[in-house]
């Protein structure tokens, strides 16, 4: 594996992944390009089937063989990993990029202990003795703050609270020194001191080792202030992404805005009426034409509902939507469709559309 | 104001092999008044949903007494528990492992007909369809489907079409939107608003979700390792809360809006919550509180007024 950087940490072109069922294509990942530089932490927000969980799978390429079709590259450290083969895809797994799910019980085996589950990596990847890897796991403990490491290397996941197991996770993901780490949903299962005690010690870690991170979530109050850049995910697409900080005040995307406004916050009084987002999300399978959320959406129209609109770049450089009729007006014209982001010729593929 | 439900030093206990007990609810007594929607947070292990299964009876409470409506149901045996209780109905956090999967919908909602009054099929079905209508479900499309067939949110309205079948005067809730999607949430939080009002129900929600809570309470209860440690009204708690727990559990939640400035870490909670099995003497919190001194150790804190309808168990409460 050569580095031949001269790029972003991660670049992702123009992903797509199908899942081919009995039903029809599955478009649960549909054309989504970003990049992630080292340090810095993207939020992927959207709701359940959102197809934000295919995407981070997608990224690191742990899917199923059979029935699924990929196309787009994604570029880690400047190598295209789609073309990796699956012993090259292993060198990379645990050792460059560290995943932490959502739920601790289920990804951690409850019958060996959790010392040998952090050890199994660092000795796959770092052809180090036991003894070593013992020293090193503990040490990793250490830096997650678990409480007695010492002890807690021979205990069993059962004995251990979700929050201590959520550690435990992140102590594997982290065992090799991973350059990107992707949380997908790292803290849902858990109470909310714990939620920020977690999410505390992740924006701690990744800090200090220089790690990029993607932090997929469905709550948009866990990535307001530990993420540079927000992408909102829609029916497999991204329809708006910028910079955190004019994501908030300068929100576009007539989805992005009803997100934040269902959110029930503390700051608002009692008994007020939530804006809540009537419909649901749309059927994957044969989707229709136009805007994927124009059905749900109060200021659709009939170019919604009939021309897909494109990502189209907002006053600022980085902010980039995908609307006719956004948030404060369309500005600049609509004819602008950003070029910028590399957006790949398409296959001409039977199942694959081509605009 | 008339009271619907008093709780009266409520105790569960489970055993937890020789000589071990399991302190799940430790002397909590609150009242509702008819109409009002009490909150009641805490984290994992804090008792709360033992608190709702203990009022349902579905556990025993070890002691205290659950008044409903003038009646103890401790007291009351098989027959005349299950008559009583059907003024009282509970929604669970898991919309679809609650609903029988084999059942069609129009026979999970009508089944509490089918057991409690003597109406015929027809009557019965009819019913069923004005409360789908109710809370927005087509009962052409779906009275015989299966739950597997709809979502989280599809299922939530299901069961609490189901729970105002008999009409309840008590709802318990048990974290109803917290395996929801918020965009969902909204909807079944303003589902339950607006039947509040309509069938004039008194709720007990139980949630850990503090900025939901807020959106549905009238007044809120705090619980922390089967203790109670702060009622009050809902605006003064979240204002003005006065137990450091309540403070930290407020300091927690993530406010999604990054021109807030975060909150500084002094409150955040820092440890692990104690074994409930051995749980600390004197103040169950002090573990974790920045202000413990010696006297909380000592002495256990009453719950006690500090201003009118505000109730704290703390030695050195906030403000």
């Amino acid at each position: 594996m050569t580095d031949v950087r001269n790029g972003p940490l991660l670049d992702v072109k123009s992903l797509r992944t199908y899942f081919q069922t009995s039903r029809g294509t599955v478009r649960a990942v549909d054309d989504v390009s970003f990049t992630l530089e080292s340090g810095s932490t993207i939020g992927i927000v959207g709701e359940s089937g959102s197809g934000k969980t295919v995407l981070s799978r997608s990224v690191m390429r742990m899917l199923p063989k059979a029935g699924v079709i990929h196309d787009g590259a994604v570029l880690f450290e400047g190598n295209d990993i789609t073309q990796y083969s699956n012993e090259q895809l292993r060198g990379i797994w645990g050792a460059k990029i560290g995943l932490v799910s959502q739920d601790p019980m289920t990804s951690l085996n409850p019958v060996v202990k959790i010392g040998r589950q952090i050890t199994e990596s660092i000795r796959h990847h770092l052809s180090i003795d036991k003894a070593q890897a013992k020293e090193m796991a503990i040490s990793i403990l250490k830096s997650v703050s678990m409480p007695e490491p010492e002890r807690r290397f021979s205990a069993y996941p059962h004995e251990l609270s979700g929050g201590l197991r959520q550690r435990v996770t992140i102590a594997i993901a982290l065992a090799c020194g991973p350059k990107l780490l992707i949380a997908d949903e790292p803290t849902t299962a858990l109470d909310v001191t714990v939620q920020a005690q977690i999410l505390d010690l992740l924006s701690k870690l990744q800090r200090e080792r220089n790690m990029g991170m993607i932090l997929i979530t469905h709550d948009l109050g866990v990535v307001a202030d530990r993420c540079d850049e927000i992408a909102v995910m829609y029916a497999g697409k991204i329809v708006e992404k910028a910079p955190t900080k004019v994501l908030f005040s300068n929100m576009k995307m007539r989805y992005t805005q009803a997100l934040i406004e269902s959110i029930p916050r503390l700051s608002a009084p009692s008994h007020v009426p939530l804006r809540s987002i009537e419909g649901r999300p749309p059927d994957l399978v044969g989707t229709p034409a136009g805007c994927r959320f124009a059905p749900r959406c109060h200021f659709a129209d009939e170019r919604c509902r009939t021309q897909e609109p494109p990502l189209m770049r907002a006053e600022s450089e980085n902010h980039l939507f995908a609307c006719w009729n956004p948030v404060g007006g369309m500005v600049p014209p609509p004819k602008e469709v950003i070029s910028r982001l590399g957006i790949t010729p398409i296959r001409e593929d039977s199942i694959l559309r081509s605009n | 104001m008339e009271e619907i439900l008093n709780v009266k030093d409520l105790v569960v206990e489970f055993s937890a092999g020789p000589g071990k007990k399991v302190h799940a609810v430790s002397n909590i007594s609150f009242a509702l008044a008819k109409g009002e929607t009490l909150g009641l947070v805490g984290e994992s292990g804090c008792g709360k949903s033992t608190t709702g299964r203990a009022i349902m009876q579905l556990i025993k409470p070890t002691s205290g007494r659950v008044e409903f409506e003038g009646a103890d149901l401790t007291t009351l045996r098989s027959k005349k528990l299950r008559q009583a209780r059907q003024g009282i109905q509970m929604i669970f956090q898991d919309p679809i492992s609650s609903l029988n999967p084999r059942r069609k919908l129009k026979d999970i909602v009508g089944e509490p007909l089918a057991i409690w009054s003597n109406i015929s099929r027809e009557e019965r079905y009819e019913k069923v369809r004005e409360m789908f209508e109710l809370v927005g479900l087509d009962f052409e499309a779906s009275q015989d489907r299966r739950p597997h067939e709809f979502s989280g949110g599809q299922c939530q309205r299901i069961s609490i079409a189901r729970s105002l079948m008999l009409n309840p005067r008590l709802l318990i809730c048990d974290e109803p939107v917290s395996a929801l999607d918020v965009s969902v949430q909204a909807q079944i939080l303003n589902l339950l608003r607006e039947l509040k009002s309509r069938y004039e129900l008194t709720i007990l929600f139980i949630a850990h979700d503090l900025a939901v809570v807020k959106n549905i309470s009238d007044r809120v209860a705090v619980m922390y390792l089967g203790k109670m440690c702060e009622i009050s009204e809902s605006e003064t708690l979240y204002a003005t809360p006065a137990h450091p727990y309540t403070r930290a559990l407020l300091d927690a939640v993530p406010e999604p809006d990054p021109f807030v400035e975060r909150k500084s870490d002094a409150h955040h909670l820092e440890g692990e919550l104690p074994s409930v099995i051995d749980p600390p003497s004197g103040c169950r919190f002090r573990t974790r509180c920045p202000y413990s001194q010696d006297i909380c150790a000592l002495e256990e804190p009453p719950l006690r007024d500090i201003s009118p309808g505000h109730q704290v168990a703390c030695h050195f409460p906030m403000n």
